[in-house]
């Protein structure tokens, strides 16, 4: 459907991982930009596990149909989330996923793919596997450029309580500095994380 | 009397802020004047209430979780026959369980607020899924001939602004309202600019301007609904869910013309007022020859595709019922007038669908579309119900 021009994102994973806060930083940082935006969520009855999603679309005009349908770009934090919801993503589109807990299945070629350990960041540098959503956040800033990675950060230090506002900075600072030195893969040849 | 009525236009200056319907909700009962919250958390309406336990006491009020739904809605009639203006929020299956109170509400006057999130059912059904399954239940879920006001948002800012109108209407017609949202509305977040609070036009519950003394030998007239005075005031107050006398108050049971006098002011009560409470947002009907008729989450759907449709030249428009109830009647018999056909897609199998037809009575090919599975009706399926309404305009050379 033609509307104005739209990005689309879908952050996907299993219930737990912070894949709804992720999408609602988003949200956050483009609505503190005076844009449009709307961010929905989909899961289970269950409060942990299951391939859940959480979606948000950023447009320069109203938006009207909520969902999204073929992300621009695709954040995955678990191999169901891969195989649910990643194939979706647009050809040409970014998939940024957490290379220690996705396996990319073979030729799956038609999207820049860019494999992070967000989860073995979180736990082995910072101590605290929590904080993997807002890793992936920093790093998805610097590679997709959605939203000026300022207005992100500005975004997860107001969402996070107080006490924790140093561990979000610093797991933040570690996503971005990943992301600036990612490779992200374009051509067929075998993806090495 | 006239009815209070929010403009969605915001004021000039004020920042966006990324809400969620169910904040919304919540936010627009506070600036609505709402300071009392029974209720019992279900899934998709449960930050209802996780923001009013924050909310409320910051600002005075009362928050109760409750056992049940039951004692929810029961706790609420109470708080509101007390002088507080009271709601709670809940979805199917909690909806289910408070049809019994709604109907005492309705009988006994009670002005109050019910917010039902749908969800996908019947039972515990999809818990995390949006349907529209419950407006027919908004309508008759209740026993016994009554009429009921009912609104559905679109959108996060709707939740704010239907939700300060429902309470507004309650207040006019001493009545329970219900405001129909669903799990996809309740649970999205929206980057919206609120009204000025204090630009908001709230409708208060005051006080019957006669003698105390006086009370139970004066009546509500359809133009003069006397506002019910709380317990504890001057005003002696009877409150039955029997058949009883309009004047005193008292039960009475063994004159069928006071039960007709009754019964008949219960829905005149509100049919006597459908064009002030009624209100229906028409996009691009001018010289259309396709409507969509549509409410809720499908009619962002619905806008979609008339954009879409208009863009190419196609005449479709958009007749989307904010007020559901009482049903916007006059709208849909003007739309039948003009268009040859009336697409209405919903999340329902043909609830409100039979309600288009038995207005648009024959005049225009109603065609019904409905999904049951949790998921939102996408714009590509109503394009799809809107093309072979055009068989002449050249679909492939665009």
């Amino acid at each position: 459907m033609a509307e104005h021009a739209r990005v689309e994102i879908r952050c996907s994973g299993s219930g737990g991982q912070g894949i709804l806060l992720a999408a609602a930083i988003i949200a956050e940082a483009a609505a503190a930009l005076g844009r449009h935006v709307v961010q929905t969520q989909s899961y289970g009855p269950e409060a942990r596990g299951g391939a859940s999603k959480a979606e948000v679309i950023i447009s320069e005009g109203p938006i009207d149909y909520p969902e999204v349908q073929t992300p621009d770009v695709s954040l995955v934090l678990s191999q169901a989330a891969y195989h649910k919801y990643a194939g979706d993503t647009k050809p040409g589109g970014l998939l940024v996923y957490d290379s220690g807990l996705v396996e990319l299945d073979p030729g799956d070629d038609r999207v820049v793919r860019c494999g992070l350990p967000f989860t073995a960041v979180a736990a082995d540098e910072l101590g605290k596997k929590v904080v993997t959503n807002i890793v992936a956040l920093g790093a998805l800033a610097a590679v997709s450029g959605i939203l000026p990675v300022e207005a992100v950060r500005d975004a997860v230090l107001s969402r996070v309580p107080e006490r924790f506002r140093e561990l979000n900075e610093h797991a933040f600072g570690l996503g971005l500095r990943l992301g600036q030195e990612a490779e992200p893969v374009t051509s067929s040849a075998p993806q090495t994380a | 009397m006239a009815t209070v009525v929010n403009e969605t236009t915001p004021a000039a200056g004020r920042k966006p802020v990324l809400l969620q319907g169910n904040e919304a909700v919540a936010e627009g009962a506070i600036a609505a004047g709402a300071r009392f919250f029974a209720g019992y958390p279900i899934t998709p309406s449960t930050e209802i209430a996780e923001v009013l336990s924050r909310r409320l006491p910051e600002v005075g009020g009362t928050f109760i979780q409750m056992e049940d739904e039951i004692a929810s809605i029961a706790a609420v009639c109470g708080a509101s026959l007390a002088g507080q203006k009271a709601f709670t929020a809940t979805s199917g299956p909690g909806f289910s369980l408070m049809q019994e109170m709604i109907g005492f509400a309705t009988m006994a006057q009670i002005p109050c607020v019910v917010v039902d999130v749908m969800r996908g059912g019947p039972s515990t059904g999809l818990p995390t899924e949006p349907a529209q399954g419950d407006v027919m239940q908004a309508r008759w879920g209740t026993h016994g001939e009554h009429s009921v006001i009912a609104l559905v948002p679109s959108s996060v800012e709707e939740c704010y602004t239907l939700t300060i109108e429902a309470f507004n209407l309650s207040e006019q017609y001493r009545t329970p309202v219900i405001l129909l949202s669903d799990a996809l509305i309740g649970h999205m977040r929206e980057a919206v600019v609120l009204p000025d609070p204090a630009a908001l036009r709230i409708a208060e519950r005051g006080m019957p301007d006669c003698d105390p003394a006086e009370y139970d030998t004066v009546t509500s007239t359809l133009d003069n609904i006397l506002p019910r005075p709380p317990l504890g005031s001057p005003f002696r107050v009877h409150v039955t869910g029997l058949v009883y006398n309009r004047r005193s108050g008292t039960p009475d049971t063994s004159d069928p013309a006071a039960a007709a006098d009754l019964g008949r002011y219960l829905r005149e009560k509100i049919y006597h007022h459908r064009d002030a409470i009624v209100r229906v947002e028409e996009v691009e009907m001018d010289g259309a020859e396709v409507a969509i008729f549509a409410y809720g989450s499908v009619a962002r759907s619905a806008m979609a595709v008339v954009r879409e449709a208009r863009a190419q030249g196609v005449r479709v428009g958009l007749v989307r019922p904010i007020t559901l109830w009482p049903f916007p009647t006059a709208a849909v018999e003007r739309m039948a007038e003009q268009v040859r056909t009336v697409i209405v897609p919903e999340m329902n199998i043909k609830q409100m669908s039979w309600e288009v037809q038995a207005a648009v009575k024959g005049k225009a090919k109603v065609v019904d579309y409905g999904r049951v599975d949790g998921k939102l009706i996408t714009p590509d399926e109503i394009f799809e119900l809107v093309k072979p309404e055009f068989y002449y305009h050249k679909w492939e050379e665009r």
